[in-house]
């Protein structure tokens, strides 16, 4: 050890004369990436609080705030959209049902069938996980007309079913609870075996506690996931009651260009930032489950 | 499955039906009514479907507009990817290394995860608005006349940003934790064997995060490819017109706007074949890298 | 009187590995047996078979006289105490003991006092409400012990329970759980590829190589009187010296042209053989001696209570064991090898002559 540290310890003191300038280099680089993410999304919140007059005439703003609580009112309070029948907060609502409903139905779904081909001797479990994870290659997006033709087909089109079941047929969260079950120690089911607990009790007593973590950052992942689906919503809702917040705001700038009044910038900016708003907090304040869960578990 | 497994059936069974009804009713079976479709030419009236074989995809494959697109396509995705990996791999070593705010960074870094790519589009409308979005303003001071929507090449250029800005943080979010999940000691024997730094980490950090960054270059093409749709409808604000797309976003004008069932369904297949490829092509290559992890 | 009764068990995994070939024995009440042998050698499915977590090919298996090969593991009336310890992490010390009792079905009084009478024995009663992460290895390893004690079962099995602990752990575990066994009279089969733990707890080993039972006996029969040259070379560090002779069943055994000593036993065998002889039984003798061979010395091992002195007779290595009170031989070394410490193998099938 003695003979391994004389090298660092050169190297580090020859760090140490430079070490202001690279560090400073460093942070302004850093600095530099952080200002790049917040920017755009600052100036939409800063302009927020300018009337629609100035928007159009000055474009993205600092301003002093005057109309801020305007043009929030309005977004989720004034009723909008063609026919005029959605408000801000419906559409807030119908974005939680959307990110919490997927959440959860992928979770239950998914720890369900993991739970089926990790801990069960099955004779088609090869052939029901190949069944299950070749979803995985094939993303909503490329089979979008005929899954709506089968939605529509059932009648499901406007339903919250029709809007979370088709996002919820593909196998991410099972995959990532196999993969996490399968990392659990063999002995523990072999202890509960022997202190009598069946598969169900197994499966409640210990395998759901255990996966405590791993069902949050499941969670927030999800919500995130299901918050931000845009194409499939678009398509499965065209009652403007059902419209969810990444749906409805197009809505209302399409506008923009559109009329010959002046368009209402405010309120799509104020709406664009309560969409924002939920799953920042999400992935912000639950970090660490979130950065261990995406990366853990992607793999 | 585990050694010792639980030896029932009609429990897993039960456990298991759930999610194959819903992957059949919603996965598989529209996927095999795409490739069906794909062989017929519907009537645009709904009265009845014909048979017409191979037509549709020769059709697309003649097709210049479906040629510009796909051209179009790759060209975004090259760019999407080669600028939000580059970009989150400079920004991860530097927050890997810097001694305090590593987390604070991460935050300022990863929360534009959670923001939708369509809104993330209709704020690179506002930035990039034709007159006076800050970008615009910013490009005009150069002399450019920066025309969004109006503009080919503006529109794909502020396409490629928007789309690499919003992709940046999850290229981040991987690269730092591979970064710290190089062992100390392999750091430390590093500085021992080596002094420069700009080697060390060609010599000795990018080999050891090759395998990430071979995970997350799948997953920018499937991004660039699938979940820029949102992005792309809001930056041409729902009217194609002259304007750049990509494949998934034909997909969807031809099957909803223009009513080309067969077409869109043949578009879909062509698209799946390219994610199973793509697919086969990752899990042949991870198979190869699986030792450097 | 006969407790575990083993008749023709063996496995063969579907993929048609055959892991345990045909093998008997008999386990009387209250022994402590304990299964030795390399890793691959079956030992753990044959401890996993009786557990009831592996399900057995062929062959009979009784505890407590009941037939109990198609019993569920709840059911067998055992406790097992695993590598990991296997300790359900989101629980206390006192739910992971009282886990199985609950699952019983068994009154919260009677799970308490058992709890507590099983904590105040391993001195885990000031950690009941701790969870495992926050217990050294040492205390994890006696809550495994816990959990297996407040069943009161008819059977212990223990699958390799000490080798995570460090070493100085583990002699002082070693102690422990035999003087528990000793306590509670529990019947126990134990499973360890470390020799030293066999010698020292074990009533009886059993030595298994390649699925097969090698030898069963004593700690002393078996290091004394190895059945076959694997069980002497597995058993004792150093392991038993096996020199290469010759055998003609005249009573004496030829180790080279020149060199030859009288044989241990008269076998009718007459062929290539290993003499075998432990180190410690290897005397330094007078060159005078009428047996006394001559040993090359090489270099000597200091062990602090003894010493090893590596070195050659004829052609073959040879490991002789010396007190530390002995002085270390110079110039030419001569070495006795008692007849009545000689252990003779056939050459072929390894097995002791």
């Amino acid at each position: 050890m003695t003979v391994a540290a004389a090298p660092v310890l050169v190297s580090r003191s020859r760090a140490r004369r430079k070490i202001s300038w690279q560090t400073i280099s460093d942070h302004a680089i850093l600095i530099a990436g952080s200002l790049l993410m917040i920017l755009p999304v600052f100036a939409a919140f800063m302009t927020i609080g300018a009337s629609d007059v100035e928007i159009s005439r000055h474009g993205m703003q600092f301003t002093d705030g005057s109309h801020l609580a305007e043009n929030f009112d309005k977004a989720l309070f004034t009723q909008g959209g063609f026919t005029g029948a959605i408000t801000g907060s419906t559409m807030l609502l119908n974005s939680f049902i959307l990110g919490i409903g997927f959440a959860i139905g992928k979770i239950i779904f998914g720890m369900m069938a993991a739970y089926a081909i990790v801990y069960f001797r099955l004779r088609f479990a090869t052939f029901a996980f190949w069944v299950i994870f070749t979803t995985l290659l094939l993303p909503l997006e490329v089979r979008i007309l005929p899954t709506y033709e089968v939605v529509h087909g059932m009648g499901l089109i406007n339903t919250y079913t029709g809007l979370i079941l088709p996002l919820v047929a593909s196998a991410t969260a099972t995959f990532f609870f196999r993969q996490f079950f399968l990392s659990i120690p063999e002995e523990l089911v072999e202890a509960a075996r022997i202190d009598g607990a069946g598969p169900v009790k197994f499966f409640f007593d210990i395998l759901v506690p255990l996966s405590r973590t791993m069902i949050a950052a499941i969670f927030i992942i999800m919500f995130v996931y299901g918050w931000n689906q845009y194409l499939w919503p678009t398509l499965i809702t065209t009652d403007e009651a059902m419209f969810t917040l990444v749906r409805g705001i197009k809505q209302i700038y399409q506008s923009i260009d559109g009329g010959s009044d002046i368009p209402e910038f405010g309120r799509a900016l104020a709406l664009a930032f309560i969409a924002i708003l939920p799953p920042v907090l999400v992935v912000v304040i639950f970090q660490s489950w979130f950065v261990k869960g995406l990366v853990e578990s992607d793999k | 499955m585990k050694r010792a497994s639980f030896n029932q059936l009609g429990l897993p069974v039960w456990l298991l039906l759930p999610q194959l009804v819903i992957i059949g009713v919603f996965f598989y079976w529209p996927a095999a009514h795409a490739v069906r479709s794909s062989f017929y030419l519907e009537d645009p009236f709904g009265f009845g479907s014909t048979f017409v074989g191979w037509d549709n995809y020769a059709g697309l494959l003649a097709s210049a507009q479906y040629v510009k697109v796909a051209v179009f396509t790759l060209g975004f995705t090259f760019l999407v990817t080669f600028f939000s990996l580059s970009i989150a791999l400079v920004l991860a070593v530097k927050a890997d290394k810097v001694i305090r705010g590593t987390r604070t960074y991460r935050t300022l870094l990863m929360w534009v995860y959670a923001v939708a790519p369509p809104v993330a589009g209709f704020l690179g409308v506002m930035v990039f608005y034709q007159g006076n979005g800050p970008m615009t303003e910013f490009l005009a001071l150069f002399g450019y006349e920066f025309r969004l929507g109006v503009n080919y090449y503006d529109t794909a250029a502020a396409m490629v940003a928007v789309a690499t800005w919003n992709h940046i943080p999850v290229n981040f979010i991987f690269f730092l934790s591979g970064l710290q999940s190089i062992p100390q000691s392999v750091k430390e024997a590093a500085m021992i064997d080596n002094r420069s730094g700009t080697r060390r980490f060609w010599d000795i950090t990018f080999p050891l995060l090759a395998p990430t960054a071979f995970f997350l270059l799948i997953i920018n093409i499937t991004y660039a490819l699938f979940d820029t749709f949102g992005m792309i409808d809001a930056l041409v604000k729902g009217e194609p017109g002259n304007n750049p797309m990509t494949l998934v976003y034909k997909v969807y004008v031809d099957g909803f706007r223009g009513n080309d069932l067969g077409g869109s369904s043949a578009q879909s297949v062509i698209l799946m074949v390219l994610v199973l490829v793509l697919t086969v092509f990752q899990f042949r290559v991870m198979d190869r890298r699986i030792h450097y992890t | 009187m006969v407790h575990v009764a083993l008749k023709s068990i063996s496995k063969v995994y579907p993929n048609g590995v055959r892991a345990v070939h045909p093998t008997s024995f008999d386990i009387q009440q209250g022994e402590f047996i304990v299964l030795v042998g390399p890793s691959g050698c079956g030992k753990s499915t044959l401890l996993r078979m009786i557990a009831g977590l592996e399900e057995i090919t062929e062959g009979e298996l009784s505890i407590a006289g009941r037939v109990v090969n198609d019993i569920d593991p709840a059911e067998r009336d055992i406790a097992m105490v695993f590598q990991n310890y296997a300790l359900y992490p989101h629980m206390t010390v006192y739910n992971n003991m009282a886990y199985g009792l609950r699952n019983r079905g068994m009154a919260k009084a009677d799970i308490d006092a058992a709890v507590s009478t099983a904590a105040t024995m391993l001195n885990l009663t000031e950690f009941l409400t701790r969870r495992p992460s926050q217990l050294s290895g040492g205390q994890r390893q006696r809550v495994a012990m816990g959990r297996a004690i407040v069943r009161n079962p008819a059977l212990f099995l223990f699958d390799e329970p000490l080798s995570n602990l460090d070493a100085k752990l583990r002699g002082q575990m070693r102690i422990e759980i035999k003087a528990l066994q000793r306590r509670l009279g529990v019947t126990s089969v134990y499973v360890t590829h470390d020799q030293v733990e066999a010698m020292t707890m074990a009533d009886r080993i059993i030595v298994l190589n390649g699925g097969r039972i090698e030898q069963i006996g004593t700690p002393a029969e078996v290091y004394h009187q190895p059945a076959s040259t694997f069980v002497a070379s597995f058993m004792g560090a150093p392991p038993m010296n096996l020199l290469p002779a010759h055998y003609n069943g005249n009573g004496r055994v030829h180790l080279s042209e020149t060199i030859h000593i009288e044989a241990p036993v008269s076998a009718d065998y007459s062929g290539q053989v290993k003499l075998g002889v432990r180190p410690e039984n290897v005397g330094i003798v007078d060159s005078s001696h009428p047996d006394a061979l001559r040993f090359d010395l090489e270099f000597v091992e200091e062990l602090g209570a003894g010493r090893l002195l590596h070195g050659k007779l004829g052609d073959s290595g040879l490991i002789v064991h010396i007190p530390h009170t002995d002085p270390i031989p110079g110039g030419e070394v001569y070495v006795g090898l008692p007849k009545s410490a000689l252990v003779m193998f056939n050459h072929e099938t390894g097995m002791r002559l």
